[in-house]
């Protein structure tokens, strides 16, 4: 399992309008092409060196294409990072004040202290 | 040398700007008394008249990442670009560009290298809300030059509170000492208690109260032995899931100094956060209380 890279992907999806977009309305698709184009590239190096083993496993990606954002909590992934995308994404349909942000809350209602670790 | 002639610690509400410039069915219900306070914030800067301000925030995951992740960092650099394309979606912040003090820069990184802290730098930053929401708050002419400090609060494995408390003490020798005739104002913001993308976010209050209330006494009354006794890595999990941000406040106690009574301090408990702010002066500085 690597929080790493469930971290890479909601980092670099959120910070691009058009991958933020792509998630949004097919996420199956974005998540597909991502693994394969993305996961490994290593920022701020050229293609030539990007790495070579970075991968989802089954459970995060099907988190990801579920657009899951309970699960990703329970995996570890980074909250700021996963609150961040997800509120671009879906805010916009708030048909009043926070609408989305509180019912993100509620869904994880039923988490209680300790939550998961997320160091990486 | 150098004097400091204003240490204030904030917290970085990122919705002040849209609050505050709101009008009409937009302009939310708390905007005014925001606004009133704010102002009110602003003149304990103002009338300070620094020359510098050093700035000591926290990158949200803008442009420093897993990768490659220091603890601390100075910028030094003459300009800062700042605020990111998801800080002006989400909390609708304008792009902003500082310049940068970099002769100040360079005495505090080899001044800290030298006090111990293994100082990370940076030539080219461009800088967050942890940083602009104070600009905008305290100095919107963003017209004085800046040193950045960055500090890692956000992701494990962080250092300790105490070393927070440590390199606040170490900044305020370091800008002492400065070969300078100019006026240096330090001002950091971090968080009280906050919960982000957890399952107590956004709720009516901060989420939890009573240790936001705890936290306003030992930072007022610059009480850091029993902040230092109650805060650790792992009990800043209790008040909220990103309340590892008050050890930013923790870093500005140490550049107050133990025991420093803060001279200015004010708190507004809005929707999902208490916000809180301090203002010390240090010197006299010309400043009449």
């Amino acid at each position: 399992m690597s929080k790493y890279l469930l971290n890479k992907f909601l980092y670099t999806v959120d910070r691009d309008p058009s991958l933020v977009e792509r998630y949004r309305s097919d996420p199956r698709e974005l998540v597909t092409w991502w693994e394969a184009s993305s996961a490994n590239e290593l920022l701020n190096c050229t293609d030539a060196e990007a790495s070579t083993w970075l991968r989802f496993d089954d459970e995060e990606r099907a988190a990801l294409i579920e657009h899951d954002h309970v699960r990703l909590f329970e995996m570890g992934a980074h909250p700021f990072l996963t609150l961040t995308l997800f509120i671009a994404m879906f805010e916009r349909d708030n048909t009043e004040p926070l609408e989305y942000q509180k019912a993100y809350g509620a869904r994880m209602a039923h988490i209680n202290l300790p939550y998961p670790d997320i160091a990486t | 040398m150098a004097s400091i002639v204003a240490v204030i610690a904030s917290t970085h509400h990122p919705f002040y700007y849209k609050a505050s410039t709101a009008t009409g069915e937009d302009r939310p219900p708390f905007a005014d008394e925001w606004t009133r306070k704010i102002l009110a914030f602003r003149e304990t800067l103002t009338r300070a008249n620094p020359d510098v301000l050093v700035m000591v925030g926290s990158d949200h995951f803008h442009q420093l990442w897993l990768d490659n992740m220091p603890q601390f960092l100075v910028g030094k650099a003459p300009f800062y670009d700042a605020n990111w394309y998801n800080e002006e979606r989400e909390f609708g912040l304008p792009r902003m560009l500082l310049k940068g003090q970099e002769d100040l820069s360079t005495h505090i990184l080899r001044a800290g290298l030298d006090d111990g802290f293994d100082l990370a730098f940076s030539n080219e930053l461009r800088i967050d809300h942890s940083i602009t929401c104070p600009i905008i708050t305290l100095r919107p002419e963003a017209d004085l030059p800046i040193v950045p400090i960055y500090t890692n609060i956000f992701a494990p494995p962080l250092p300790q509170p105490s070393r927070f408390v440590k390199l606040g003490e170490s900044i305020r020798r370091i800008v002492e000492s400065w070969p300078s005739h100019l006026r240096v104002a330090v001002i950091g913001t971090g968080h009280l208690s906050l919960e982000l993308g957890g399952p107590r976010q956004f709720g009516p209050h901060g989420p939890d109260p009573e240790f936001d209330q705890r936290a306003v006494e030992w930072i007022a009354n610059g009480d850091l032995d029993n902040c230092l006794r109650e805060v650790t890595l792992d009990s800043l999990h209790a008040p909220g899931n990103a309340t590892h941000g008050f050890m930013d406040f923790m870093l500005m106690m140490g550049v107050a100094g133990a025991g420093a009574k803060a001279d200015y301090v004010d708190t507004l408990d809005l929707f999902h956060t208490m916000e809180a702010y301090f203002t010390w002066y240090p010197t006299s500085g010309g400043v009449s209380l």
